[in-house]
């Protein structure tokens, strides 16, 4: 994705990482802002399934050739799935950061988080 | 005063004139006074190349090496004939005097270098990761007990007393700071305590470290010994003997997870104990755990073959404090001699040096097992060194002679005494290809007689290292 | 595997091929000796148990001598090296290596002693190493010095693990390093290895420690403090004392990381400014060859509080009747042990000692000296012409040994980053300086000329570093695609980093 965008549908986290929520589960990743600087990312492992992720803590790793980027849980919850296809093709989350480059997704723990997150306006502003 | 430097009176004018000051101790203002330094360096004054060389070649005339007497040394590190390739190609200015290689398009023949090693590495030691190298055999170890503990996110750290005890004591020393703690597991008949392994894994266990051929030189049981460890979720680390994989199993095909060793056999110097490198080779899921340097193929700009410095996320320079390693050297130099020598040996040669050392050895074991007031220590098979007890105290055999030509040397066999106080009356014997029939039969001599004829096999060499007529005897 | 592409002359693609690929079955090079007279060539399953033998042998290549000198001569020369050209890269301290050093080195009573053999045969070598302790300890201002750690990070990690020993004797058991945001990545990565906390602390806008902010990160809880004087931005920290008072009144020890040493040799003693610990690299201040990436030597210098602690075996000098004998001393009941295996990199201490002979204390000094002038003359070359005006000084005072710009104008006014200005370089038959470190500056390039490089390489390098400008102002194109003149140009490291492929296929 050559250009820079920020859906209206997602929940924005400060360390530039987002949440699609959908009921009382959600799907996180990085955003366009975030893969952007890392440059091409070369590596990607995911949580566990089952284990948890914890709001404003580091639950991930993306890697590029010559950088290590945290990846921060927006919100809170247990991990249910993992993007496996991101072993073979970690290059999504460059072409792709908000459908095919999706990271993991989660059972919600409290879904009330959620309102602490920035919509897209406010998100796309801090970028300023 | 050799300074190796070019700048002349007026250069130095017009280099301060440019800058804009008036001499070099303006430039030295942002020191402060206090912690200048206001006396020259208690040093002795410079010295012309020739007097330096006469007086470091003075100081190498005093040490019994290798060519002046024959050395059944291991312990580690072996006297193997290092063939002149190796010193033609690692004293080559293109070799000798680049920094890593961080500009891969002026390094590719540094960096094709390291790609050939792993390969060489990777298919002696029957593990397919290798890296460029480490800085040496005992310090690897350390490597493998941060890359287990991270893996397994356990603690505990069990050790063969078979280990090199230098091995043994780096672990300790670096558990300190890994929070591991370390159990060591003892010896039956010159092999790892199977019973004793297995009561020591627990599920705390994050690595178990076995050597092959162990110290005393005895070929373990590694697939045997490894069972217990798979059993509890364990890493296995093996310390080998990267010159016995000619013809041992290697420990990729007896279940290791590391294989980890001292290079110096490969193409290096004895040098008293360095520089050489260390090896470090692994199973691909680690791949992203190594310590060290690690070189990989790719293509340039316009398609052509290429190598680069590859998973440097692993690194201190990018992932700082939670770097796999802190190691940023890969003894480059000193793997390079090692693969120009296995180069050297090929296919084949590797195997026929294997066997040759075996075959070498089981004569020498024979024939001083058979001496007078002397018998082996284990009856385990080995390849090139073997542990022997003697009846006299081991502080009374080595000293040759009565000393009426200046200090009496030394029988050059390494006692077990310091490092394993239960066999202090037994010492381990070295039998590389460098070591004859003739001087086997000598070794075979003083140990039954003692001083007489003595300096036989003692030469003296002049200062570019030519044997000279006459000997210290 | 990409073949040889149209463009490449067939030496050129021959050059790419392994010694694998160009292994032919059944050629060899070494003939080993004869088995000797006496010996029987009993099968190895007689000797060894079948069980624990291998089945085929390891592919290793199968090639004459000639074709390995050849093979191995051609790689060489993908090199570029110190030998061949200017080599100003920061931190590394390149300076000429001397072949006497070589020569001496090489010497069979040196090469070819064993580490085991008894004292009294290597009384030579364990002399040489006293000497060399001794010469280490006047440089550096502290009264013992222990060779063993084989590199700067190993001597770091000794530092570390002394801090804490140290710290354990007198019951304590503090958890925090702290390091400068200006650190090599080594610094942290040694301190999470030693089971310390590390804790950064901030730099001010000289260049030097943020001392406030220090003054709020120092407790009874922090170990020791990390630091390299000169610094990474070739900056003389003048506060160090003040520093080192606020860390010692905490209880804390100083170590001092050695890069930098080449800046101060006979001007300013670690010691003297309070450093209890300090690692030297020998492979850098003391001329032995880089190797394209080792060995090296990072021996230790420590205060008298540290001393009980130190690695073993350490080199001790014995004077009896009259007798001097030097022995290696096992018996040190409070050290910390061993980090790696015998006495460590003794050649290297061959080398370093003879460059230590050949200079002695003068040339030591004057080492240092020349080496601070260079760089204060190539810093002011380069803040003219376009170089002042597109990669400005980070910290605008006189340097020590070395000195950081920012390519951050030349990036966004003339669209080329430092990465593309490196590349450019190799053209003009320059390495290029240390790039993107310190991380603290944006597009840096650290530059290090060392004190052996001649005034007219450093004007060649200015004149360089001008022209790439001119010419990027007219077509930033030119550096973008550079290099265009090495053996290969820019490599494919994302492909390679995604599909790692590290070894020949088997």
């Amino acid at each position: 994705m050559a250009e820079a965008s920020y859906p209206e549908d997602l929940k924005y986290h400060p360390e530039h990482d987002w949440a699609r929520i959908d009921g009382g589960e959600a799907t996180l990743g990085i955003t366009w802002y975030a893969q952007d600087s890392l440059g091409e990312v070369v590596f990607f492992e995911g949580p566990e399934i089952g284990s948890e992720v914890t709001k404003d803590q580091p639950y991930a790793e993306v890697e590029s050739v010559k950088a290590v980027s945290d990846v921060v849980a927006p919100v809170s919850g247990e991990v249910i799935a993992v993007n496996d296809s991101l072993s073979d093709a970690p290059e999504a989350i460059n072409a792709d950061p908000y459908e095919t480059g999706w990271l993991i997704k989660i059972r919600l723990s409290d879904p009330s988080e959620a309102d602490s997150l920035m919509d897209a306006a406010a998100y796309a502003a801090s970028l300023e | 005063m050799a300074g190796y430097t070019p700048a002349t009176d007026p250069e130095r004018a017009e280099m301060l004139a440019r800058i804009g000051v008036d001499s070099i101790d303006d430039l030295f203002e942002q020191i402060p006074a206090d912690i200048r330094l206001d006396r020259p360096l208690d040093l002795e004054d410079g010295m012309s190349e020739s007097e330096v060389y006469r007086l470091l070649a003075g100081f190498a005339d005093t040490n019994l090496d290798a060519e002046r007497i024959p050395s059944f040394l291991g312990a580690g590190m072996y006297d193997h004939y290092v063939p002149a390739i190796v010193d033609a190609i690692v004293s080559r200015s293109e070799f000798l005097t680049p920094y890593t290689p961080y500009q891969p398009e002026v390094s590719q023949g540094g960096l094709q270098v390291m790609f050939e090693f792993q390969t060489a590495m990777s298919e002696i030691t029957g593990l397919p990761v290798s890296n460029a190298g480490l800085y040496e055999g005992p310090s690897a170890a350390a490597s493998a007990a941060y890359l287990a503990m991270g893996q397994t996110r356990r603690t505990g750290l069990v050790v063969s007393r078979g280990l090199h005890p230098h091995s043994r004591e780096t672990l300790a020393t670096h558990a300190v700071g890994f929070g591991a703690t370390l159990v060591e597991v003892g010896m039956e008949g010159g092999l790892t305590s199977g019973e004793e392994l297995e009561a020591a894994v627990t599920e705390e266990t994050a690595a178990v470290f076995l050597q092959n051929p162990n110290f005393l030189g005895a070929v373990e049981d590694i697939s045997a010994l490894g069972e217990a460890v798979r059993a509890k979720g364990a890493l296995l680390v093996v310390q080998v003997d990267p010159m016995t994989l000619g013809i041992l199993r290697p420990p990729g095909e007896c279940g290791a997870d590391i294989a980890y060793g001292e290079g110096q056999p490969l193409g290096n110097r004895l040098d008293f104990g360095g520089p050489s490198f260390g090896f470090f080779c692994a199973k691909e899921e680690y791949i992203r755990k190594m310590p060290g340097r690690i070189a990989g193929e790719t293509t340039d700009a316009d398609g052509r073959r290429g190598f680069v410095l590859t998973l440097q996320t692993r690194e201190q320079h990018i992932r700082r404090e939670k770097a796999t390693s802190n190691i940023c050297t890969a003894q480059a130099l000193n793997a390079l001699a090692g693969m120009v020598h296995l180069a050297w040996l090929g296919k084949q040669g590797f195997v026929e040096l294997g066997e040759l050392m075996a075959r070498r050895t089981a004569h020498a074991r024979r024939l001083i097992g058979g001496l007078d007031g002397y018998e082996l220590l284990h009856d385990a098979p080995v390849v090139r060194e073997f542990a022997v007890r003697s009846e006299r105290p081991v502080e009374e055999i080595l000293p040759l002679g009565d000393e009426a030509h200046g200090p009496a040397p030394r029988l050059p066999v390494y006692p077990l005494g310091r490092d394993y106080p239960e066999y202090e009356d037994s010492f381990l014997v070295a039998v590389t290809e460098n070591r004859s029939v003739d001087e086997i039969g000598w070794l075979a001599h003083m140990l039954e007689h003692g001083q007489a004829g003595w300096g036989e096999h003692i030469h003296d060499h002049d200062h570019e290292g030519n044997p000279v007529a006459g000997g210290v005897a | 595997m990409s073949g040889p592409t149209l463009t490449e002359t067939p030496q050129q693609a021959d050059r790419a091929r392994t010694i694998y690929e160009k292994s032919v079955p059944g050629r060899r090079a070494a003939q080993l000796p004869p088995l000797g007279e006496g010996i029987e060539e009993t099968p190895i399953e007689e000797l060894i148990p079948a069980n624990l033998l291998r089945e085929k042998p390891a592919e290793l290549p199968e090639t004459s001598e000639p074709e390995i000198i050849r093979h191995y001569n051609r790689l060489s020369r993908r090199n570029f090296d110190l030998d061949t050209g200017f080599y100003p890269l920061g931190s590394c301290t390149m300076k000429y290596n001397p072949r006497l050093n070589e020569r001496v080195a090489a010497l069979p009573g040196h090469s070819k002693l064993h580490p085991a053999t008894d004292p009294a045969d290597a009384q030579g070598a364990l002399q040489l190493m006293y000497l060399l302790q001794e010469s280490l300890a006047e440089i550096t201002g502290l009264p013992t010095v222990s060779l063993q750690p084989s590199a700067g990070s190993q001597g770091e990690l000794a530092g570390l693990l002394l801090t804490r020993a140290y710290h354990a004797d007198q019951g304590r058991n503090p958890t925090k390093v702290l390091t400068p945001d200006t650190a090599h990545g080594t610094n942290p990565a040694s301190v999470t290895m030693a089971g310390y906390e590390v804790v950064k602390v901030a730099t001010n806008e000289e260049g030097g420690v943020d001392v406030d902010d220090l003054r709020s990160k120092v407790d009874e809880d922090v170990a020791c403090l990390m630091l390299t004087n000169p610094n990474t931005l070739g900056v003389f920290d003048e506060n160090i004392t003040e520093i080192a008072g606020l860390v010692h009144e905490a209880g804390g020890l100083l170590y001092y990381d050695g890069a930098n040493l080449n800046a101060i040799m006979g001007q300013a003693r670690p010691g003297d400014m309070g450093f209890d610990i300090v690692h030297v690299n020998l492979h850098k201040s003391f001329s032995q060859p880089h190797g394209g990436g080792g060995p090296g030597a990072g021996p230790i210098a420590v205060s008298g509080r540290v001393e009980p602690f130190i690695p073993r075996p350490q080199v001790i000098r014995e004077e009896a009747d009259g007798e001097v004998f030097y022995d290696l001393d096992y018996d040190r009941p409070k050290s910390i042990g061993r980090l790696r295996g015998f006495q460590g990199n003794f050649g290297v201490f061959v080398r370093s000692l003879a460059y230590i002979l050949s200079l002695g204390g003068d040339g030591l000094a004057e080492a240092s000296r020349l080496a601070v002038l260079n760089a204060n003359y190539l810093k002011t070359r380069l803040s003219e012409g376009r170089a002042g005006k597109y990669l400005p000084v980070a910290f605008e005072r006189h340097c020590m040994h070395e000195f950081v710009l920012s390519g951050a104008p030349m990036k966004k006014e003339l669209g080329i980053k430092t990465l593309d200005l490196a590349k450019r370089l190799l053209d003009f038959g320059f390495h290029p300086p240390t790039v993107y470190f310190p991380l603290l500056v944006d597009e840096a390039l650290m530059v290090e000329p060392v004190e052996t490089e001649a005034k007219e390489h450093l004007d060649a390098f200015a004149d360089a570093i001008e022209q790439i400008l001119e010419e990027a102002e007219s077509d930033p194109e030119i550096a973008r695609n550079a290099p265009y003149t090495t053996p290969v140009r820019r490599l494919d490291e994302v492909g390679a980093t995604r599909n790692p492929r590290i070894r020949q296929p088997q």
